[in-house]
């Protein structure tokens, strides 16, 4: 991956400026190809990353495992376009091993992603079988330590 | 105390008239202050890999507590040798060319104690790290200073050492890429000032410990040119480019007479590097290009950022080379190099080192290292900047 889009995953919040500094490229070239990114779609959003646990806040997030038989035009593409349609799917992977899919989701409460699970997901033509998951604690999340270890500090001088 | 002056004393002359580390006092400033933001450390931000970690905790688990051979283990001899070989091309006998030591720092010690006579004369260049001129001292020889400059980028050449060689001349010392300037030798004046060293018959004692932290280009080790592998005392360690210096964990590699000669000073003094240490190392060297590669990618745009400051801040800077420090001048100022960094402590908390405490030639300079986070180092530099927009430059005003 490109140093520019590695220091974005980073910190999606660097400036131009400094980003221009730190990669040694006149500022402009940044702008332009932080452009061309996102117009290519190789960029697809910015967005915080989020300690929900510190947060006031009724919500569960569920892993779950699905099983679904593949059609025999466009695989698993179909039922998974279909799945990842609903707003309540945060993330949707093909996967290896003993499922197929794997999906995110999130819910006020367990009974909201009952709900989902039973009424939504389980009818869809196709789906053969789900096993879900309930998360939790974040421990670390999109490689960010939700709660970071405490700091050990260095001599302020040293050789 | 009223007899005070009759007390003895009883430290030796040498030990005795040896200043302290220009260092040392300006910790002692800078340890008394709250919210500081420190340049002035010269170790990794980074924490020792995780795996690298473990494997020291694994090893204490196991019960390895116990002494090493004097030398080091054998399996970390052989992996430093295939090291080595691997990546700088010089290969070394893991049965009896490579020691390894307390870091490179008693390595150094050792390596001049085990070759120097009385008076013999070892040349090194400044600025360069605080205990290259004290070590000399101490092994009772005469350092000879060879003074590098801004002008010509901290770098060394031949005619440089050629001026400073007499009949006494023993050894010369080496470090790049170097503490404090970040500079790196171009391969033909290390291969010139190697030639030299063959013609003089002198030993080399180069001191790579930031061989892999060189961002323009590979570093060579000067012990794979041609003629000089077995004059050459190789000295490396952990602790920068693995993030270890708290493991305290270097080695020598050289050839076995002289390797033999700094293990007998070792073996009666130190016996053994600590044998969790050789653990955590022996497993840093498993994967060291994955571990190392992403530091020092973040180094680099570090480097980067530092340089264009202080350009952009119209404060001439060379651009490092290597290791993770700057050396902007600052003599335009009107300060000395010492006012410089206790103005700069005192008005916007950002600590940077004296470049004084490196040799006299260092006066003028500071030393930033870069081995910072890189939202303390932006916020370092907006502070440098408030700083130096309030001193109008002697030679303007």
């Amino acid at each position: 991956m490109d140093e520019l889009l590695k220091l974005l995953k980073k910190n999606a919040l660097e400036t131009p400026e400094n980003l221009s500094k730190m990669l040694d490229i006149p500022i402009d070239e940044v702008k332009t190809r932080i452009a061309e990114y996102e117009k290519s779609g190789i960029i697809r959003g910015y967005r915080a990353v989020v300690n929900h646990d510190q947060l006031d806040i009724r919500q569960v997030t569920a892993v779950i495992e699905v099983k679904v038989t593949p059609e025999r035009e466009g695989g698993f593409n179909h039922i998974a376009d279909r799945i990842s349609k609903f707003d309540e799917v945060e993330s949707l992977y093909l996967m290896s091993g003993t499922f197929d899919l794997l999906l995110f989701v999130s819910g006020r409460d367990l009974k909201d992603v009952a709900f989902f699970v039973a009424e939504k997901l389980a009818t869809i033509p196709g789906v053969l079988s789900t096993a879900t998951h309930f998360m939790l604690r974040t421990y670390k999340d999109h490689g960010v330590m939700m709660e970071p270890e405490e700091g050990y500090e260095r001599l302020k001088v040293s050789p | 105390m009223s007899d005070s002056k009759s007390v003895r004393n009883y430290v030796a002359s040498h030990v005795r008239d040896m200043p302290p580390s220009g260092i040392r006092d300006f910790f002692e400033i800078v340890s008394t202050m709250k919210d500081v933001i420190s340049l002035g450390i010269g170790e990794p931000d980074f924490v020792t890999p995780w795996h690298v970690r473990e494997a020291a905790i694994y090893s204490l688990e196991r019960g390895m507590t116990s002494y090493t051979s004097n030398l080091g283990l054998l399996k970390l001899r052989q992996a430093i040798a295939e090291y080595l070989h691997r990546t700088y091309n010089v290969f070394y006998r893991p049965e009896n060319e490579i020691l390894i030591t307390v870091g490179v720092s008693e390595a150094l010690d050792l390596a001049l104690r085990a070759i120097l006579e009385p008076g013999d004369e070892v040349i090194y260049h400044e600025p360069c790290y605080v205990s290259y001129n004290p070590i000399i001292t101490f092994a009772h020889g005469k350092p000879v200073a060879i003074q590098t400059t801004q002008e010509t980028g901290f770098r060394l050449n031949r005619a440089m050492v050629e001026e400073k060689l007499t009949d006494r001349t023993k050894a010369i010392m080496l470090n790049f890429p170097n503490n404090p300037t970040g500079a790196a030798l171009d391969l033909d004046d290390l291969r010139e000032i190697g030639e030299l060293a063959v013609e003089r018959d002198l030993i080399v004692i180069t001191d790579d410990i930031y061989g892999e932290l060189t961002y323009d280009g590979r570093h060579t080790a000067i012990s794979s040119l041609p003629g000089l592998r077995d004059r050459t005392i190789y000295l490396h360690g952990f602790s920068k480019a693995w993030a270890m210096t708290g493991f305290r964990l270097g080695f020598a590699a050289g050839p076995a007479q002289l390797v033999g000669a700094m293990m007998k000073i070792h073996q009666y003094t130190m016996l053994c590097a600590p044998i969790t240490s050789q653990e955590a190392a022996l497993e840093a060297l498993k994967q060291p290009e994955s571990d190392i590669e992403e530091m020092k990618a973040e180094y680099k745009q570090r480097r980067n950022f530092i340089y264009r400051s202080f350009e952009d801040m119209g404060v001439p800077c060379v651009k490092p080379k290597g290791a993770f420090y700057a050396f902007p001048r600052i003599d335009k100022f009107g300060l000395t190099s010492k006012e410089f960094a206790l103005k700069l402590l005192d008005e916007e908390n950002v600590a940077v080192v004296p470049g004084s405490a490196f040799g006299a030639c260092g006066e003028g300079h500071v030393r930033c290292s870069y081995a910072t986070g890189m939202e303390e180092l932006k916020e370092a530099m907006t502070r440098i900047q408030r700083f130096i927009q309030r001193r109008v430059p002697a030679e303007v005003g």
